[in-house]
C-alpha cells in the first residue's frame, strides 16, 4: 500500500472517530483531538506537503461530518500540517522530543487560531472557555492520545529513510 | 536559495552535493512546489469559508455537504455502535462511586414526590374542570401536543468553539428546523440545520442560544442563556429585582406569545434548578445561576419534538 493510501485511510478513520467517539470523551471541558494528533504523526513522518494535504482533507471531513461551516477546520489543520511538516523536515528531524513539542505547539496553535478565526467570523466564543482550563486539559489529553498514534504512524509510515539518506550525498571530486 | 547546493567536506577534501528532491518522499519536495501546494490549500479553505457563509442553506455547497454527511452516516453509526459498550462501561463504573449516597437521596425524593403526585392529581382535575367552565384556549404545551422523534447522536463538536451536535434523524423522520430537542432530564437545545437524515442541534450552552423561561414556583420570568465562563452552567438573565427566585426552584420554558412572535419552545419543558441567586446595586437584574438537568457532556440520544398541532396563526 502506498503512503498516500495509508495517509488517506488514517485521516478518514481519525476524522470519523473524532466526530463520533473522541468528541464526547471530555475532561475539564476539553476533548482529545485524535485527528490533530494523527495529522502531526503524518506531517512529522512525511513532511510539509503531505501534512498540509492531510490537514485540509481531515478538516473538510470533520466539517462535513459535524455539519459545521466548511473550510474553518481545513484552514487551521492545513497550516498546522504544513508547519509541523516543516519542523519535521528541518530542526526536528529524527529527534525524540519532536512529537511532544509538536503536540504542545499544535494544540496551542489550534486553540488560539480557532478562537481568532471564530471571533473574526462573528461567532460568540468565550476566551475563558476556549483558552482557559480547557486548553490545559486538551494538552494533557492530546499528549496521552499521541503516544499510541505516533507509534502507529512510525509503523505504518515507515519511510525509505535509509535509502533516501544514502542518496542525499554525492561525492563530486 | 537553491536546494542543490555544494559544500566542502574537510575530511574527504571533496565537495558534496545534496541530491535533488527524492521522488518517494515529500520531505524533500522543492520549496516552490511546497509553497504552491500550501498556498492553493489555504486559498481553497478561504474560498470554502466565504462561500459557506455567504450562500443560503439551500446553496450548492451546503447541498454537497449534506450529500457528504449522508455518505459518512453509515461509518458514524458503525463507530458509535463500536464505542457504545465502552462508553456504557465507563458510565457504569463512574456511577458506582456515588451509588450509595445517590440511592439514599432518591429514596427521600420518592417520598416527597409521592405526596406531591397526590396533590398534583387533585389540582389537575380542578384545572380541567375550570378550563371547561371558562372555555379557555391555550397554545401548544409540552408534552401533550408534541410527539418525539428519538435520535442517536452521530457527531459531536470538533472543538470547544462549537456547541452543536449532530443527530441521526432528519426531514425524512419529520424533524423540522427550529424544533426543540430534549432528553428525559430536560431541554437540550434546538434544531438549527436539517438534512434528509441528519440534523444539527445547537445546545443551550452555545453563546447564541437563549430561551424564555419561568421560575415554576414564583412565575418570575427571564431568559436562560449560557453564563460567561461557567462551564455547562446556565444563567437566568433579565429577572427584575422585585421578582422572587429562590435556590432550588425549578426553571421551565415559558412558551410566550407576543404580537406576531412566538417562542420556539413550548411551555413547560424543564430546564434546570436554581443554584444561586444574587443581586448588586449596580446591576439592573438579579444574577441567577441554573444547573441544567440535561448532562450536555454525556448525551448519547435525544428526543426531537414535533408539534401535533398546526402552528398558531397570530394576528
Amino acid at each position: 500500500m502506498t503512503h498516500a493510501v495509508k495517509i488517506a485511510v488514517l485521516v478518514f478513520v481519525a476524522g470519523v472517530l473524532q466526530a463520533t467517539v473522541f468528541g464526547s470523551a471530555g475532561v475539564f471541558g476539553a476533548t482529545p483531538d485524535l485527528l490533530l494528533v494523527t495529522l502531526l504523526a503524518i506531517a512529522l513522518r512525511r513532511g510539509a506537503v503531505a501534512g498540509a494535504l492531510a490537514g485540509f482533507l481531515g478538516g473538510l471531513l470533520l466539517d462535513v461530518a459535524t455539519l459545521e461551516s466548511l473550510g474553518v477546520t481545513s484552514l487551521l489543520l492545513t497550516l498546522v500540517g504544513y508547519w509541523i511538516g516543516r519542523f519535521g523536515e528541518t530542526t526536528a528531524r529524527d529527534r525524540a522530543y519532536a512529537p511532544v513539542i509538536s503536540v504542545v505547539a499544535a494544540t496551542v496553535f489550534v486553540a488560539v487560531g480557532g478562537y481568532m478565526l471564530h471571533y473574526m467570523l462573528g461567532a460568540d466564543v468565550l476566551a475563558a472557555r476556549a483558552l482557559g482550563t480547557a486548553l490545559l486539559a486538551a494538552l494533557g489529553l492530546n499528549l496521552v492520545v499521541g503516544a499510541p498514534v505516533f507509534a502507529l504512524g512510525r509503523l505504518l509510515l515507515r519511510s525509505d529513510e535509509r535509502g533516501g539518506r544514502a542518496g542525499e550525498v554525492q561525492l563530486l571530486g | 536559495m537553491p536546494r542543490n547546493r555544494t559544500a566542502k567536506v574537510a575530511v574527504l577534501g571533496s565537495s558534496v552535493r545534496r541530491a535533488a528532491a527524492s521522488k518517494a518522499s515529500s520531505r524533500s519536495s522543492s520549496p516552490l512546489r511546497r509553497r504552491l501546494v500550501v498556498a492553493l490549500l489555504v486559498v481553497a479553505a478561504l474560498a470554502l469559508i466565504t462561500v459557506s457563509f455567504r450562500e443560503g442553506t439551500s446553496g450548492p455547497l451546503h447541498g454537497a455537504q449534506s450529500a457528504g454527511a449522508k455518505a459518512l452516516h453509515p461509518f458514524e453509526i458503525a463507530a458509535e455502535r463500536v464505542a457504545r459498550p465502552f462508553r456504557d462501561a465507563w458510565s457504569w463504573a463512574d456511577g458506582l462511586f456515588g451509588a450509595r449516597s445517590e440511592a439514599d437521596r432518591l429514596r427521600s425524593q420518592v417520598e416527597q414526590l409521592r405526596q406531591q403526585v397526590i396533590q398534583n392529581e387533585s389540582a389537575l382535575q380542578e384545572n380541567v374542570r375550570l378550563r371547561a367552565l371558562l372555555e379557555y384556549l391555550d397554545g401548544p404545551t409540552f408534552p401533550r401536543d408534541y410527539s418525539g422523534v428519538s435520535a442517536a447522536l452521530i457527531a459531536r463538536p470538533p472543538s470547544a468553539f462549537e456547541q452543536q451536535i449532530v443527530v441521526a434523524a432528519g426531514t425524512a423522520n419529520g424533524v423540522r428546523l427550529n424544533a426543540p430537542v430534549v432528553t428525559a432530564e430536560g431541554l437540550v437545545g434546538q434544531v438549527t440545520r436539517v438534512t434528509e437524515d441528519a440534523a444539527q442541534v445547537t445546545l443551550l450552552t452555545d453563546e447564541t442560544s437563549a430561551v424564555s423561561a419561568l421560575d415554576l414556583r414564583t412565575d418570575a420570568a427571564g431568559i436562560v442563556r449560557h453564563g460567561a465562563g461557567t462551564g455547562d452552567m446556565l444563567v437566568l438573565d433579565r429577572v427584575a429585582k422585585d421578582e422572587v427566585v429562590n435556590v432550588g426552584d425549578e426553571v421551565i420554558t415559558a412558551g410566550w406569545r407576543s404580537g406576531g412572535l412566538a417562542s420556539l419552545y413550548p411551555k413547560g419543558i424543564p430546564i434546570g434548578k436554581v443554584t444561586s441567586v444574587g443581586q448588586t446595586d449596580t446591576d439592573l437584574y438579579k444574577q441567577v445561576q441554573i444547573a441544567p438537568y440535561a448532562d450536555f457532556g454525556s448525551l448519547d440520544s435525544v428526543l426531537v419534538l414535533v408539534s401535533r398541532r398546526p402552528p398558531l396563526k397570530l394576528p
